[in-house]
């Protein structure tokens, strides 16, 4: 979290000397100030807010499609989009009911779940490397169809379920008192955020997303990246079909409807920037449980469900533009000077 | 900037406390769900419920979510056990997947009951029926039948494929096909326009250009049946298509009094909702369990009793009520 070890930071910063102000001044600890802010208000809304039951139960509500904000931080700051994932949970989820209802295992079901959700994301990744010409949101725009149009044709408008009882125990179940979900959710997040980081191909992704040409004349594998990493969103999306589909009990081919959008709003939430090369994990994560919680809060005093999106919207555009903001005034700055040295 | 921002942080600190210590007893909490937001019929549901809990002097609680999922309701469910409700009354968007989540209700001490469209026999105490599920299913396909004199190709236009209420109304239209009599008519596609006006308006569009000569349309559901006759009144269909299924009289009206759709059915939301919020109460109050034979009083419409319905229970609202160029324009000033 020091900014001595941001991979992100320009040239220009690290040469300024460290200071306090705009350590705190970053976008994560406006999360963290808007995340105490949304318990704060949601503890005087309601009585029931600030009890351990509610604050571990609304976990598995939400952090579901949290799974997918892991891989799609790495997706945005390579510049790229990836819509197609709420149709990969929903294929994963159906493959892996059907499997189980003609007599698979559900041990392997769940394999095959992950497999068909890994395979999706792949196809995604060499679809998007073979085809330049082709941006990934129009790539994944068409896999987004084809996929849940698989679901579809594969269940017939029906739905799958009856699943044995331990698999309903991974999204309702507790480890001690820690949710399950919470702790998969966590290593998966520890995981991701080493990777990116922390290695080097963390930096080149960043590098990738500053610059694509330039990552590519100093030698870094750009294809290659790319599909392991819409790969791994495919792999993450199978995960979410798990716990979403252990929550529901059964599986239906609608199921994650608009997962992509809520997904992609965590992520520019976290403060990861839509124009690539620019973004921290720790702040899509910070957004999952603001979200999470915020929406939560305003369940529990029955805030209709219309004025519930619209609240999020606004928390969606502020994050959008206050970067903006902060970018624009540096370079009216900078311009000011240089008009001044000029004269 | 900087300096402004830790003042403006501790005035929303100071104002957020201030809120604190204004819990006192509350009265009962009877909560509803409804399947989406935006939808006249489940409005109308909701009023009725929230009637029968002003009558009975307790708070009724509203929800229902933008989309119609099980995700998003299962959501809600959990709101309503950590605002430890009385009893919640669902009105469900799919059969089987709220089981985890209502179980969880009940081990909480939470009564549940279904109206409207229920969710499994495990899952709930008792379920509100608005009209016997054979005598709707069989009387739109008599209905339909005779628009079209008695042979072409049909259609059924319903709301999201696992609706329980309009699978299984649909399962007894096929019961009724099976008929002789009706060796002329064909059903040729059940369509799910999922409750959303605009998915309806286009899966009824597709119909018409996949089958150029289905002669009769059936939209077992309020939204769906809205949707079918503003597609036949702008296609200048009238005549050709006909129109039948379950509506609200304010909203089909137009259509009725134009002959588009020349009678529909329907049973009063207003008391599905009421006779739920009086069973509700029933459960929480012990004057009834939800098992055959159990008798409870409700309200305005007198004395209900519990019937056994599959591996559940449910309570019978009534017959469905048909709605014609007759008797339309008094009823679409009700609902």
């Amino acid at each position: 979290m020091t900014r001595e070890k941001n991979p992100n930071a320009t040239t220009v910063e690290l040469s300024q000397p460290f200071s306090l102000a705009k350590f705190f001044f970053q976008w994560e600890w406006m999360l963290v100030v808007l995340f105490l802010l949304v318990n704060l208000l949601n503890v005087n809304l309601s009585p029931y807010y600030l009890n351990f039951d509610n604050l571990k139960d609304a976990l598995p509500t939400f952090l579901d499609k949290a799974f997918i904000v892991l891989p799609m931080v790495f997706i945005i700051i390579l510049g790229e989009f990836d819509i197609s994932v709420g149709s990969i949970v929903a294929l994963s989820s159906v493959v892996m009911a059907l499997a189980f209802q003609m007599g698979l295992p559900m041990e392997a079901a769940v394999g095959l779940c992950l497999l068909v959700g890994t395979l999706c994301g792949m196809f995604n990744g060499i679809i998007i490397v073979k085809f330049k010409e082709l941006s990934a949101v129009i790539v994944t725009l068409a896999t987004m169809i084809i996929f849940r149009g698989i679901a579809y044709i594969l269940l017939e408008d029906q739905a799958a379920g009856h699943f044995p009882s331990w698999f309903k125990g991974l999204s309702w179940g507790y480890v001690g008192d820690v949710p399950t979900i919470l702790i998969v959710f966590l290593v998966f997040a520890l995981l991701f955020g080493w990777v990116l980081h922390k290695t080097a191909l963390g930096r080149r992704v960043y590098a990738i997303g500053n610059n694509v040409t330039a990552a590519r004349f100093s030698g870094i594998k750009v294809d290659r990246i790319k599909v392991l990493i819409f790969t791994s969103a495919g792999f993450m999306s199978a995960v979410t079909a798990l716990f979403l589909t252990s929550r529901m009990g059964s599986t239906r081919p609608n199921v994650a409807s608009g997962y992509e959008l809520e997904v992609i709003t965590m992520v520019v939430l976290g403060g990861v920037s839509t124009s690539g090369g620019k973004g921290r994990l720790i702040g899509a994560v910070l957004a999952v449980f603001l979200i999470g919680y915020l929406r939560n809060g305003l369940g529990l005093i029955n805030v209709p469900a219309q004025v519930l999106l619209i609240i999020i919207g606004l928390l969606l555009v502020v994050a959008v533009m206050v970067p903006n903001l902060q970018w624009n005034k540096k370079r009216a700055l900078r311009h000011g000077e240089r008009k001044k040295e000029g004269k | 900037m900087k300096r402004l921002f830790p003042k403006v942080l501790v005035a929303l600190m100071v104002l957020g406390f201030l809120g604190v210590g204004t819990v006192s007893a509350a009265p009962l909490k009877y909560a509803i769900i409804f399947k989406n937001t935006g939808n006249p019929y489940g409005e109308k549901e909701m009023e009725g419920f929230k009637n029968a809990a002003k009558e009975l002097g307790v708070e009724a609680i509203l929800k229902a979510p933008d989309q119609p999922t099980a995700e998003a309701q299962i959501q809600m469910i959990q709101e309503l056990i950590a605002q430890k409700v009385s009893v919640i009354a669902m009105v469900a968007n799919d059969y089987d997947a709220l089981q985890p989540a209502l179980e969880k209700a009940k081990a909480a001490g939470i009564k549940v009951l279904s109206l409207d469209s229920a969710v499994n026999a495990a899952s709930r105490q008792v379920h509100i029926n608005q009209a016997d599920p054979e005598r709707i299913g069989r009387v739109e396909v008599q209905a339909i039948v005779q628009m079209i004199g008695g042979k072409g190709e049909i259609a059924v236009l319903s709301a999201t494929s696992q609706a329980s209420n309009q699978n299984l109304w649909i399962d007894w239209m096929k019961t009724e096909l099976k008929d002789p009599k009706y060796k002329d008519v064909k059903l040729v596609k059940v369509a799910y326009g999922d409750d959303l006006r605009d998915k309806s308006v286009s899966e009824m569009e597709g119909l018409l250009k996949s089958y150029p000569n289905l002669k009769g349309v059936i939209a077992p559901t309020t939204v769906g049946i809205a949707a079918a006759g503003k597609v036949i009144t702008d296609k200048k269909l009238k005549g050709k298509v006909h129109l039948t299924g379950l509506g609200l009289p304010s909203e089909m009206a137009e259509y009725i009094q134009s002959g588009v759709c020349e009678w529909m059915y329907l049973w009063n939301p207003l008391d599905v909702g009421y006779l739920a919020g009086y069973a509700a109460d029933a459960l929480v109050k012990g004057t009834i369990t939800g098992k055959a034979g159990d008798k409870f009083k409700a309200g305005k419409l007198g004395n209900k009793v519990v019937i056994a319905d599959g591996d559940g229970t449910q309570v019978m609202l009534g017959d469905p009520f048909k709605f014609d160029a007759k008797n339309i324009a008094d009823w679409k000033k009700v609902y």
